[in-house]
C-alpha cells in the first residue's frame, strides 16, 4: 500500500510511477514500492535545505512534467551528429527511453556485457541485485528515479575484463515537459577496466527534466573512468546523480563538463571501501545567460591509503550562477590519505555569480589535504604576455578562457571528443567576447 | 655595429613613469638606431626592467611625461599588442605559464597575427610547422616543446630559450630582453646568446637588459647604460660594463651622489 505525497508537486511528477511495468526479479518491485514511499514523504527541497541553499528549484516546480509514452521523432542522422568513433558500442536513449536501432554495436570482448536494464534484469539478476539501488543515495531525485526505474543500461566486466574503448551512452532530451529518469549500473570485477560516456544532449529546444542515476560499483584492483558530458537545451533540467564505490586498490576517474541546462545539478559521491584508492575528479561547468549550474561532490575515505585528485572549474559568463560545494571526509583510521581539492571560477562578466563551498572534515591525523578555492578574473599578466606577442586584448581573452576549460578537457582521452569540446568552447568564448 | 648613418629605430626623451603612483622612471634619454646593441645595466630597483615593460606597454605602468619615437612615431598612441605587430619584441625575465594553450598553437598565433599585421601572408599548419622547427634548431630545442603547453613545466633555461624563439619568428626591429641571462646556467647562456646574435642584423637593434656583465660575454653591445634611481647615470662602450664588473656600482653611485 502506498501513502498519497505529502507534496503536490512531487506527486505530479510520481504520476505514472503506479504504470511502470512490474519486473521480473521481485527483489526490484520491492526496492520500488519503498523508493516510492520515501519519495511521498519528501518535499521539494528549498534554499533552506543545507545541500541545496544556492539553488532555487522553483523554476522546476512551474514545470508539469511526465514521462514518455513513446520517444520523440529523432532520425539517425540527428544521432550520428553525436557519435563518437572510438566507441566500442552505443546505446542511445530518446526522452529516457530505449530506442535500439538507433544504437550501434562492436565486438565486445569475453566478460565485457552492455545490455538493456530491462534485459539484464532477466538474463542477469543475480549480478544486479547486491548492487541495483544498493549505492545511490536516497533523496528525492534519486527516489523518483528508482520509483519509475525501468529504462537504463546495465554494464558489467568481469573479473580481469579489459576494455579500452569507450561505452557511449546517449540520453536525448527531445519531448516538451518530458521527465526522463534514466538508470546506469556499471559493475566492475576485481582487475576490470573499462571506460563509459554519459552523453546528454538535445534535440530542439524543448524544457523537460533528466533525472539520471548512475550507480558504479568498482572492485579491487578494478579500474573505471566515468565521463559525463551535459549539453542539454537552455530550457531543460537536469538533475544528475552518480554513486561510486571502491574497493581495495581501486582506481576511478570522473570526468564531467556541463555546458546546457537553464538548471543544473551534478552530484558526485565516492566512497572508499578499501585501502588504497587512486581517484581522479575533474569538472567543468562554461555557463552563461541565466544558466545554473551546481556541483556536489563527495569523496568519502574511509580506509587508508586513499588517493584523490579533485579539480573542478567553472567559466561564468552572463548573468550565470555556479555553484560548487566539495566534500572530503577523511574517517578515523583512514591513515595517509592524501586527497586534494582545487576549485577555481573564471569570471567573464560583473553578473556572473559562483558560490563555493569547500567542506574538508578530517578526523584521521596523518593525513594530508590540501585544498583551495579561487574566484576571479583572467590574469592581466596573463594577458600582457598574449598581447605583447601581438595578440589583439578580445583574441587574447578568448585564448585565455579557452586555456582555462581546455586544461580540463584536454585530459580526456577519447580525441572526438576533447575535439568537439573544444570546438564547442571557443564557440562559446568568441561568443561571450 | 655602430653606424651613425642608420636609420633611428628608437628615440626617448625625458621618460617618466610611476607605478602606482610611485615614480620609477625619472627622465630617461636614449637614441637607439638600426643595427645597434644597448646594454642597460644597474642595481636591483634602479628601474631598468621597468623601462623595457614600459616600452611594451605594460599596463601596469603609467607614462607621466616625456616622449618615446619608434621609428619616428609615437609609441604612446599604440596599445601594446599594436606595439607588437609594428615590431617592438619584450624578451620576458619570468615569461608566463599557460596551461592548455599548446606551445606550437600559441606560436602560429603569434606569428600570423603579427604577419598580418605586416600585410604578410599568414602560414597554416603544416607551413608553420616546418618554419618553427628550423627555428628551434637555432635555440637547439627539442620538437618535443611545441606538443607541450606554453612554458606549463618548462625549466627557466627552457622558459628563456622559448622567448627567443618567440623573437625568432616574430623578426622584431627592436628587442627588448629583459634579464635573458638570469636563472640560466653557462650552457644556456651560450646557447641563448648564440640564438641572439643569429637574429640580429644591420636592420633591427637589440636593448640587453641586464645585472651582470656575463651576458656581454656573449652578446657585445655597442653601448652600455648604468641606470640608478630611474635615470641613466653613465653610457660608455663595452668597456664600462667590464669596469662594472670589477668594481661593482657602488663608485659610479658614490660619484653620482658627490656630484649632487
Amino acid at each position: 500500500m502506498t501513502t498519497a505525497a505529502v507534496h503536490p508537486y512531487v506527486a505530479s511528477l510520481l504520476a505514472g510511477s503506479g504504470a511502470v511495468p512490474k519486473s521480473p526479479a521481485a527483489w526490484l518491485d520491492a526496492r520500488r514500492a519503498s523508493a516510492l514511499e520515501r519519495a511521498n514523504a519528501l518535499s521539494v527541497p528549498t534554499t533552506r535545505d543545507e545541500e541545496w541553499r544556492f539553488t532555487d528549484l522553483t523554476p522546476l516546480t512551474k514545470l508539469q512534467l511526465q514521462p514518455a509514452a513513446l520517444p520523440a521523432p529523432v532520425t539517425a542522422e540527428e544521432v550520428e551528429a553525436h557519435a563518437v568513433p572510438e566507441a566500442a558500442v552505443r546505446l542511445v536513449f530518446i526522452d529516457g527511453i530505449l530506442v535500439p536501432q538507433l544504437g550501434s554495436s562492436g565486438t565486445l570482448p569475453a566478460g565485457v556485457t552492455v545490455l538493456p536494464l530491462a534485459d539484464a534484469l532477466k538474463s542477469h539478476a543475480a549480478l544486479l541485485e547486491p548492487h541495483l539501488t544498493k549505492i545511490a543515495g536516497d533523496d528525492l531525485f534519486a527516489s523518483l528515479n528508482t520509483a519509475f526505474l525501468n529504462q537504463g543500461v546495465f554494464i558489467h566486466f568481469a573479473k580481469g575484463a579489459v576494455l579500452k574503448a569507450p561505452i557511449h551512452l546517449l540520453f536525448v532530451a527531445a519531448g516538451q515537459n518530458v521527465a526522463a529518469h534514466p538508470r546506469v549500473l556499471l559493475v566492475a570485477e576485481s582487475g576490470a577496466e573499462g571506460c563509459v560516456i554519459e552523453d546528454y544532449v538535445a534535440q530542439g529546444e524543448a524544457a523537460g527534466l533528466t533525472n539520471a542515476v548512475t550507480e558504479i560499483a568498482v572492485a579491487d584492483n578494478a579500474a573505471v573512468r566515468h565521463i559525463k558530458l551535459q549539453r542539454e537545451s537552455q530550457k531543460a533540467f537536469h538533475i544528475g546523480s552518480c554513486a561510486v564505490t571502491l574497493g581495495k586498490d581501486a582506481r576511478f576517474v570522473s570526468q564531467a563538463v556541463t555546458l546546457g541546462a537553464r538548471l543544473s545539478r551534478n552530484n558526485l559521491a565516492i566512497l572508499q571501501q578499501g585501502e588504497g584508492v587512486e581517484v581522479a575528479i575533474d569538472g567543468l561547468a562554461l555557463i552563461d545567460g541565466r544558466q545554473l549550474a551546481d556541483t556536489h561532490t563527495l569523496i568519502d575515505h574511509l580506509k587508508p591509503h586513499g588517493r584523490c585528485e579533485q579539480v573542478h572549474k567553472t567559466i561564468v559568463g552572463g548573468g550565470a550562477h555556479a555553484v560548487f560545494n566539495g566534500k572530503v571526509f577523511v574517517r578515523e583510521g583512514a591513515q595517509l590519505t592524501d586527497s586534494s581539492q582545487q576549485n577555481r571560477n573564471l569570471l567573464l562578466s560583473d553578473k556572473a555569480h559562483v558560490d563555493t563551498k569547500p567542506q574538508l572534515e578530517i578526523f584521521a591525523d596523518d593525513v594530508k589535504c590540501a585544498h583551495g578555492a579561487a574566484v576571479g578574473q583572467l590574469d592581466p599578466d596573463h594577458l600582457f604576455y598574449l598581447k605583447s606577442r601581438g595578440l589583439p586584448e578580445a583574441q587574447a581573452r578568448n585564448l585565455l578562457t579557452y586555456a582555462f576549460g581546455a586544461e580540463i578537457i584536454d585530459r580526456i582521452p577519447v580525441p572526438s571528443l576533447v575535439a568537439k569540446l573544444e570546438a564547442m568552447v571557443l564557440a562559446r568564448t568568441e561568443a561571450g567576447a | 655595429m655602430i653606424n651613425k648613418d642608420a636609420k633611428t629605430i628608437l628615440e626617448v626623451r625625458d621618460l617618466t613613469a610611476t607605478v602606482a603612483g610611485v615614480e620609477i622612471l625619472k627622465g630617461i634619454n636614449l637614441t637607439v638606431r638600426a643595427g645597434e646593441v644597448h646594454a642597460i645595466m644597474g642595481p636591483n630597483g634602479s628601474g631598468k626592467s621597468t623601462f623595457a615593460k614600459v616600452l611594451a606597454g605594460h599596463p601596469a605602468y603609467t607614462v607621466k611625461g616625456g616622449d618615446v619615437l619608434f621609428e619616428g612615431k609615437d609609441l604612446f598612441a599604440l596599445e601594446s599588442d599594436e606595439r607588437a605587430r609594428a615590431g617592438i619584441f619584450l624578451g620576458f625575465q619570468y615569461p608566463v605559464e599557460i596551461p592548455g594553450v599548446t606551445n606550437s598553437a600559441f606560436l602560429r598565433l603569434a606569428y600570423n597575427t603579427v604577419q598580418g599585421g605586416r600585410g604578410k601572408d599568414e602560414l597554416d599548419p603544416l607551413e608553420f610547422d616546418d618554419l618553427v622547427r628550423e627555428k628551434m634548431k637555432l635555440l637547439e630545442m627539442n620538437p618535443e616543446f611545441l606538443g607541450r603547453s606554453v612554458n606549463d613545466g618548462f625549466s627557466g633555461g627552457e622558459k628563456k630559450r622559448n622567448e627567443i624563439l618567440q623573437m625568432a619568428l616574430l623578426e622584431p626591429k627592436l628587442a627588448l630582453l629583459d634579464e635573458t641571462d638570469s636563472g640560466l646556467d653557462i650552457d644556456a647562456l651560450r646557447v641563448v646568446a648564440g640564438g641572439v646574435n643569429k637574429l640580429l642584423n644591420a636592420d633591427n637593434a637589440c636593448v640587453l637588459v641586464t645585472h651582470y656583465q656575463r651576458l656581454l660575454n656573449y652578446i657585445t653591445p655597442d653601448y652600455v647604460h648604468v641606470m640608478s634611481a630611474g635615470r641613466i647615470i653613465r653610457s660608455g662602450d663595452r668597456t664600462l660594463a667590464l669596469e662594472l664588473e670589477e668594481r661593482g656600482y657602488d663608485w659610479l653611485l658614490d660619484g653620482k651622489k658627490a656630484a649632487a
